[in-house]
């Protein structure tokens, strides 16, 4: 990889830089950097600008990474202060105390192997289902949390165009099958082979409130999402409160604490106020019209408490409504005594809403694996 | 002599010709894309004219436009090739009836014959760019809107783009030296693998501004008033600023300056553009949203002197 005379800059301290900044740039992609800067008549600051944007960016969100990184570069890539991003990497703060960073995948009969004796004594860790997350204590809570670890959501099917191989009489007619079988019978169909429309598991959409009135569940409610995301590649995450956050990507990091202690680091607004409707629309904006939540299973996580005007959120909630195949409402306060969903917010989202659960603990969870499978 | 491009200002007086006014970041992206041999990804709102790029490409060097729409579930029978098995079946009993005894290898031979394979466009864009002289330009392939098809057919696209060479077994090897002009669109509806998207250059093709778009108004609508012109650009640049669900993209205000030209009228008004509004916005929802746009655009807008 060679620089013509002209361009006094090294093409690799751009790479590197824009890495640092957090922008995943695999090496043919410098390598691809290097020879368009080759094949350039007019190395200029435009072509280089674009080259850069051409060969090191997959997409538009990483521009911006793309600008601050080709400016430095541009001037001579001063020596940056300490503490920059080029500095050496901080380890990730750990979410719990008292968490084991096992990844063990214990299974539900090894996580639940308490006595079941017909006299009706239940191990601890049935009793633990039960009890609501707000009222557990520390080691309790790591005990949940451990459990949780083996929640594995099953998603419903929705036909595909893709055709697989039928057995039987079922489905069309495959023609080209049919004929190399008819091999072995000297050119007769004898027998005729099908192919029929193959199952594809639908997207599964978890919208989570972290704002200050979620906070005792919170944390509960985001180890919940990290089990999700763990049980297949259709699952997209978010978090709501005064802004839309989206975490998959740090909540699919290996390690059950790295993955937390980036999804936390990446919102912003943990235990802010509430703007449902803003994040609903924000949502559906950026997301919805893209196609994430058309035919999807769109679960959201929050109490329904909400400063703004309740109109937009019936507005935001209907044309979710339109575009998804289910929404489901969880709502951890729906097991307290005497709930009634009367916060402005949770009425205005009701009619559009095809099932309303509570997700106050363990159990609930397990429900709500329950109700995503159907 | 238009191939090689010599320089990205080359491309970009090349597809002026054919009417595709393309900005600086997309002419460069195009001479990289064609200097080094890779496949352009072009991303963006829909509308904005990726699917055009490939047409005023394809147009402007004189070489066909091989065009394959994905689709959900779309495979390698639908993409590469598939045999005729029907036309086989028959051929063979034909022969049968006849009742001329051939040997088997040469009936075989006869089964699997160039006119019984059905090249799919993928086939056909390699088959022209191997009978592509050297020197010349090779053809166009258009992968349109790859983001509706599948993993699977994503993963056997990349492993084309690597090698440019398909083994068909009954058959043979076809392969090319020099690689079709391969274009890549998508509508970002989801997330097209990391591993595609690295095989290629990316460009994420932006709306045009104001100005642009009425130089693009003017070219694709023959004896367009400039003021008219201008109307329509700024409005739909209003369009855009307004948060609708579904912006409307330059074909939309391609047809709604030719639809406003139909009907005859001179200036952009308020009651004029709600009445037409139909053709820029094509959701029930917008409307409201469109509207307002529209008024306040007509009451605190700029306008332009009639030339």
């Amino acid at each position: 990889m060679t620089s013509p005379a002209a361009v006094p800059r090294d093409p690799l301290t751009l790479v590197t830089r824009l890495r640092a900044l957090g922008v995943d740039v695999p090496l043919d992609a410098s390598v691809a950097f290097g020879r368009a800067i080759a094949a350039l008549p007019q190395p200029d600051r435009t072509s280089l600008w674009w080259a850069a944007c051409a060969t090191l960016t997959s997409s538009p969100e990483h521009r911006e990474a793309l600008k601050v990184a080709f400016n430095w570069w541009w001037a001579g890539a001063p020596a940056l202060p300490l503490g920059d991003p080029l500095g050496p990497p901080t380890d990730p703060e750990v979410v719990d105390a008292g968490e084991h960073d096992a990844d063990c995948r214990n299974h539900h009969d090894v996580a639940y192997g308490g006595d079941r004796r017909s006299g009706g004594r239940y191990s601890p860790a049935e009793l633990l289902r039960e009890r609501d997350f707000a009222a557990l204590g520390p080691e309790e809570l790591a005990e949940c949390y451990r459990l949780m670890r083996a929640l594995r959501l099953e998603l419903p099917t929705r036909r595909s165009s893709r055709r697989r191989v039928a057995r039987g009489a079922r489905g069309e007619i495959d023609l080209a099958r049919t004929l190399r079988h008819a091999r072995r019978t000297d050119g007769d169909v004898v027998v005729l082979r099908r192919r029929q429309r193959a199952q594809r598991p639908r997207r599964l959409v978890l919208l989570c409130d972290v704002s200050g009135s979620m906070e005792r569940y919170s944390r509960s409610l985001l180890r919940f999402l990290h089990a999700a995301v763990a049980s297949g590649p259709k699952v997209e995450a978010f978090t709501l409160g005064t802004r839309l956050t989206r975490i998959t990507r740090e909540l699919r990091l290996t390690g059950v604490d790295r993955a937390l202690a980036e999804a936390v680091a990446a919102i912003r607004d943990w235990s802010g106020g509430t703007r449902l409707g803003e994040c609903l629309r924000c949502f559906n904006d950026e997301w919805g019209t893209r196609g994430l939540a058309r035919g999807a299973v769109v679960v959201i996580l929050s109490d329904g408490w909400d400063r703004g005007d309740p109109a937009l959120i019936a507005a935001e909630m209907s044309r979710l409504a339109r575009v998804a195949h289910r929404v489901v409402w969880v709502n951890p306060l729906k097991a307290s005594e005497g709930y009634e969903p009367s916060a402005r917010g949770m009425a205005a989202a009701l009619p559009h809403v095809d099932e309303f659960v509570d997700g106050h603990s363990l159990a609930a969870f397990e429900e709500l694996a329950e109700v995503i499978r159907r | 002599m238009t191939w090689p491009f010599e320089s990205p200002d080359a491309v970009e007086q090349l597809l002026d010709q054919s009417d595709y006014l393309a900005d600086d970041g997309l002419a460069t992206v195009v001479f990289l894309a064609a200097r080094l041999g890779r496949p352009l990804f072009v991303e963006g709102d829909p509308g904005v004219g990726k699917t055009e790029l490939a047409r005023a490409l394809a147009h402007a060097l004189g070489v066909p436009l091989v065009r394959l729409q994905c689709y959900e579930g779309i495979d390698a029978t639908q993409a590469l090739y598939e045999w005729d098995h029907a036309r086989q079946l028959l051929h063979l009993r034909a022969v049968e009836a006849r009742s001329r005894s051939s040997e088997p290898e040469m009936l075989e031979a006869e089964v699997y014959d160039r006119r019984f394979l059905i090249e799919r466009p993928l086939l056909k864009a390699l088959s022209l760019a191997a009978a592509t002289p050297s020197g010349q330009a090779p053809p166009v392939l258009l992968v349109d809107e790859l983001d509706r098809a599948d993993d699977e057919f994503e993963a056997f696209l990349l492993e084309l783009l690597a090698e440019w060479s398909v083994t068909i077994p009954e058959f043979g090897r076809v392969h090319s030296d020099t690689a079709p002009l391969t274009i890549i669109t998508s509508n970002r509806t989801r997330d097209v693998h990391d591993a595609l998207k690295r095989r290629c250059l990316y460009h994420w093709i932006e709306h045009p501004t104001i100005e642009r778009e009425r130089e693009i108004l003017r070219r694709r609508v023959p004896g367009l008033a400039w003021a008219l012109a201008d109307d329509v650009a700024c409005a739909a640049a209003a369009l855009r600023a307004a948060g609708l669900y579904k912006p409307p993209g330059v074909a939309e205000s391609v047809d709604w300056a030719a639809a406003l030209q139909l009907l005859g009228v001179e200036r952009l008004e308020a009651p004029v553009a709600s009445a037409t509004l139909g053709v820029a916005v094509k959701y029930h929802e917008d409307r409201p949203r469109a509207q307002q746009a529209m008024v306040t655009q007509f009451s605190t807008g700029r306008r332009v002197e009639d030339r």
